[in-house]
């Protein structure tokens, strides 16, 4: 076991510190046995006798148990020839090995390793180890040690531990450990036969407990197979509860990320009227624009990420414009020409990444707080990039919301679509708001851009992937309508992640798309179809 | 004055009496004959003689050019900017892929006398029902022209009744074509997945690998253009055609005066379809392979830029461009391959701004510049 010298420090430091506060209660207490005892106890030729000493170990409340357990379980408790003193084998450099006082925890230089003898061990002793090394922790532990303690403790309780356990209930301040606690004493009166431990059971996810519950089906008492088969199929329900709930995870956390590819592309087509082929460049700008900064701020990937928002926003509506001035503008009332053009400009910003940077995909870290997932309980756990990509499109949405519906550009917007003519007889630039508006919308291809980065592979093809999907989004959602969008890409994740499991990713998405051609049929104008004077022209 | 000459005869053999058809068909044979004569008459080694590579990638051209014909039909005289004619194109081609397939026989590297390899491979027993009959050249002729028709059929009838129309129909085109290419590359669906279908030996008897049937190849192809181009523009010419230009313009205008817009549509995109599906008929045996990459959307758009390029609404300015960007990207990705998207991207930008009219827009441009006197008769859009 390879263990970094400030480690070693800190654990003599709190070693000593802990056994300094547990002198002043232990002094009363003379009659418990010393560690030396303790550990010379192990030291014999018979398992059973081990496993007596080990139990004796738990029992002892001594500060350096825990380490003891977890170094015989690596095979690192030995003891030395010459004095019987017992060490810890921390590091083993050829015939060398490092090692340290298992009692005090002091360091104790090199020994070679023929001076040393090993405490052998079986694999009985090894899992009685570990359910003793999570009793100890229990005992020691902070709340979290304790509650994974108590979890792993679950279908692996040794007759031994029921006495401390049932004692360490009474004692255990945390609810949730409490609950583990008793999961895993029911399971072990479920193994003894017990037909009231069911009752405990029932409604819990945890596998452990299911292993057992199904063994209990198998019973010869029919009391016990009965009232198994019942929490089974209730926990059963539950599950299919939990994985329809995961299912809408991921199915909104796709919708997600099409609402932010589309969402730019609604205003831009939708509101606009533009095609914008190169769309889904200017998200893969917004996704190197992230890879850039972090390149910039190297062991800053958080930092680096956050500032990629307004970075991303920026360069992409910076391209955006210069899209809009060099070619849409000639192009005016000429959808199918601004189509060739734009998809052209596509081709082009590709091309120029591969040549420019690589054709290579690029990593992009996901900062610390942003990995790992919410447990909410033991079939459902949400993974927190996901989360996060979900609550940045929402944001980006009510944002846009705002802009469209409380702003003076986003009334000029309004006002400019529905009749131009009309709009510039009233003093409204409308040249400017045309750039204002596909500068905004390129500018939320560029945030899309920085969300995807995190969750999938940056490459010169990431906006070639998701241009279609955006359209039909945009389309499905009725042009022109920005709630239109949010729904039409929630809605196409969720359905998508259903058929998924039964018909393959590749499967799932023909049919969506299948599904949006035929809808198109049944609605030209889409879910949300735009009524009145904005429906003209 | 000729109008009214040609409004009396036969619909279809009005185009033989059109200058620009002339012209076009001359030239076309004109070049056909001259390939031909240089191929076979010339020794080898000599400075103008036209090797049998040269010969196969002019027949490829010549396939690109009647696809290119049929999407200027749908784009340049009804107004719909397809974005999925590769699809028509692509089925046409795996229509004949499976025949050719199916002429393998037992000489595939599993000897398998009635299934292909890749369906040995993939260890099915039997083959799927969609397979059945393409053993038969007839059937497998008749399926180039139908199958692709058939999807058209399907598809534009529901897209015409609900008038579905400019650039939402490009975009659901777009989408087809896609959701096309996922389902083709499914090993399930039957078509050898990935890879495709190739290692083709004989078509009708005759061995694809020899230069002889590399020629009647380039020639088939070039008379198919002939009579493709012929069909298109007795379409145009027709009352029908007259109809279709006139939706083009101003579709509710049309409706309004009787017509049944979504009818003239749906006959004249099943047709382009068609004529899609031969090309890639004929395009399959010439590069001696298909895999579902035809279906790519980048393909169908690029189709478009052809005829955006050579100028659209004419057909003969679909067949220069054709063959002009297809030049262009032979050479271009042999000297300098990453420069050819740039080239590519660039195209579309200056051709929509700077020559909406394309190359042949510039013709005419030069043309009525020379004599000044009288103004065109016919405006294109």
């Amino acid at each position: 076991m390879r263990i970094p010298c400030y480690v070693v420090t800190t654990r003599i430091v709190t070693c000593l510190l802990i056994s300094l506060l547990s002198w002043l209660p232990m002094t009363g207490a003379a009659q418990e046995p010393d560690g030396q005892a303790l550990l010379e106890a192990l030291d014999t030729r018979s398992f059973d006798d081990k496993a007596a000493a080990i139990n004796a170990i738990i029992e002892s409340e001594q500060p350096r148990a825990d380490v003891w357990l977890q170094a015989m379980l690596d095979s690192d408790l030995q003891r030395l020839k010459d004095d019987g003193r017992f060490v810890i084998a921390l590091e083993t450099a050829g015939l060398d090995v490092t090692i340290e006082d298992a009692l005090t925890g002091e360091a104790m230089g090199e020994v070679s390793r023929r001076n040393l003898d090993r405490l052998t061990i079986n694999n009985a002793l090894r899992s009685q180890l570990r359910s003793a090394i999570s009793l100890v922790e229990l005992y020691n532990g902070d709340q979290d040690a304790r509650l994974d303690a108590a979890e792993g403790l679950i279908g692996d309780v040794e007759d031994a531990q029921v006495a401390p356990l049932t004692n360490r209930l009474d004692e255990e301040p945390s609810a949730a450990v409490r609950e583990r606690l008793n999961q895993a004493l029911a399971v072990y009166r479920l193994n003894q036969g017990d037909v009231d431990a069911i009752e405990v059971l029932a409604g819990s996810l945890n596998s452990q407990v299911r292993v057992a519950l199904n063994r209990a089906t198998q019973s010869d008492d029919p009391l016990v197979a009965d009232a198994a088969s019942a929490a089974i199929a209730d926990i059963q329900q539950n599950l299919k509860i939990n994985r329809g709930l995961e299912t809408l995870y991921f199915g909104l956390s796709l919708g997600s990320v099409l609402v932010l590819a589309a969402i730019g592309l609604a205003i831009t087509f939708g509101v606009m009227g533009v095609i914008n082929m190169a769309h889904g460049e200017l998200i893969m700008l917004g996704a190197y624009t992230t890879w850039m900064m972090q390149q910039l701020l190297p062991g800053q990937p958080g930092m680096a990420l956050i500032l990629s928002i307004p970075a991303g926003f920026m360069v992409s509506a910076l391209a955006g414009i210069a899209i809009e001035r060099g070619v849409i503008q000639f192009l005016k009332g000429r959808p199918l020409e601004t189509l060739l053009a734009t998809f052209g400009i596509s081709l082009i910003l590709q091309q120029l990444v591969r040549t420019v940077i690589s054709p290579q995909n690029r990593t992009v870290i996901t900062p610390e707080w942003m990995s790992g997932s919410l447990v909410v309980n033991d079939a459902l756990s949400l993974t927190l990039n996901r989360l996060y990509v979900l609550g940045f499109a929402l944001v980006v949405f009510a944002a846009l919301m705002l802009i469209m519906r409380r702003t003076r550009l986003g009334l000029e917007v309004r006002a400019v679509t529905q009749n131009r003519a009309m709009a510039r007889s009233m003093g409204i630039r409308a040249t400017r708001v045309d750039i204002m508006t596909f500068a905004l919308g390129s500018g939320v291809a560029g945030l899309a851009g920085v969300a995807l980065s995190q969750l999938t592979n940056v490459g010169p093809n990431l906006g070639q992937n998701y241009i279609i999907d955006s359209f039909m989004v945009v389309v499905f959602g009725g042009v022109g309508n920005l709630w239109g969008t949010l729904v039409a890409g929630m809605s196409l994740g969720v359905i998508n992640q259903v058929i998924e499991p039964w018909a393959g990713a590749v499967l799932a998405k023909i049919i969506v798309l299948v599904f949006i051609i035929l809808f198109i049929q049944k609605r030209p104008k889409g879910l949300f179809p735009q009524k009145g004077r904005a429906a003209e022209g | 004055m000729q109008a009214m000459d040609s409004a009396q005869r036969f619909w279809l053999t009005r185009p033989f009496f059109e200058r620009a058809t002339q012209l076009f068909l001359g030239v076309l044979l004109a070049a056909l004959t001259l390939v031909t004569v240089l191929h076979v008459m010339v020794p080898e080694g000599h400075p103008l003689y036209v090797s049998a590579f040269t010969v196969n990638l002019l027949g490829k051209y010549l396939s690109y050019a009647l696809l290119a014909v049929s999407v200027d039909l749908v784009w340049g005289y009804l107004g719909i900017l397809s974005l999925g004619h590769g699809a028509f194109f692509a089925i046409g081609g795996y229509a004949m892929g499976m025949y050719l397939m199916r002429q393998i026989g037992d000489r595939g590297t599993y000897g398998d006398p009635i299934l292909p390899d890749f369906m040995v491979f993939l260890s099915w027993d039997s083959l799927p029902w969609y397979w059945l009959g393409f053993d038969m050249a007839w059937f497998a002729f008749l399926m180039v022209l139908l199958a692709p028709g058939l999807l058209a059929l399907v598809f534009g009838f529901l897209a015409f009744r609900s008038r579905v129309t400019g650039v939402y129909l490009s975009i659901i085109t777009q989408a087809l074509t896609f959701a096309l290419m996922l389902a083709f590359f499914r090993n399930e669906m039957g078509f050898g997945g990935n890879n495709g279908l190739t290692d083709f030996r004989e078509l009708l008897g005759f061995d694809l690998r020899s230069d002889a049937t590399r020629l009647g190849l380039f020639i088939a192809t070039g008379i198919a253009l002939a009579l493709g181009y012929i069909l298109c523009r007795a379409i145009v010419t027709s009352k029908l055609g007259r109809v279709s230009v006139a939706t083009r313009d101003a579709e509710a205008r049309t409706r309004f005066l009787g017509y049944r817009v979504e009818r003239f549509q749906l006959f004249v995109f099943v047709v382009s379809a068609m004529l899609a599906g031969l090309a890639g008929a004929l395009y399959v045996p010439q590069v001696g392979i298909i895999n579902p990459s035809e279906f790519s959307p980048i393909f169908s758009i690029e189709i478009v830029l052809w005829v955006a390029l050579g100028g659209r609404a004419t057909l003969y300015g679909a067949v220069i461009g054709a063959l002009l960007v297809n030049y262009a990207k032979t050479v271009f990705t042999g000297i300098m391959p990453d420069a050819w998207l740039f080239a590519l991207g660039a195209m579309f930008v200056l051709v929509t701004v700077f020559l909406p009219k394309g190359v042949a827009g510039l013709f005419r441009y030069l043309k009525r510049k020379q004599g000044d006197d009288h103004p065109p008769k016919e405006a294109t859009a």
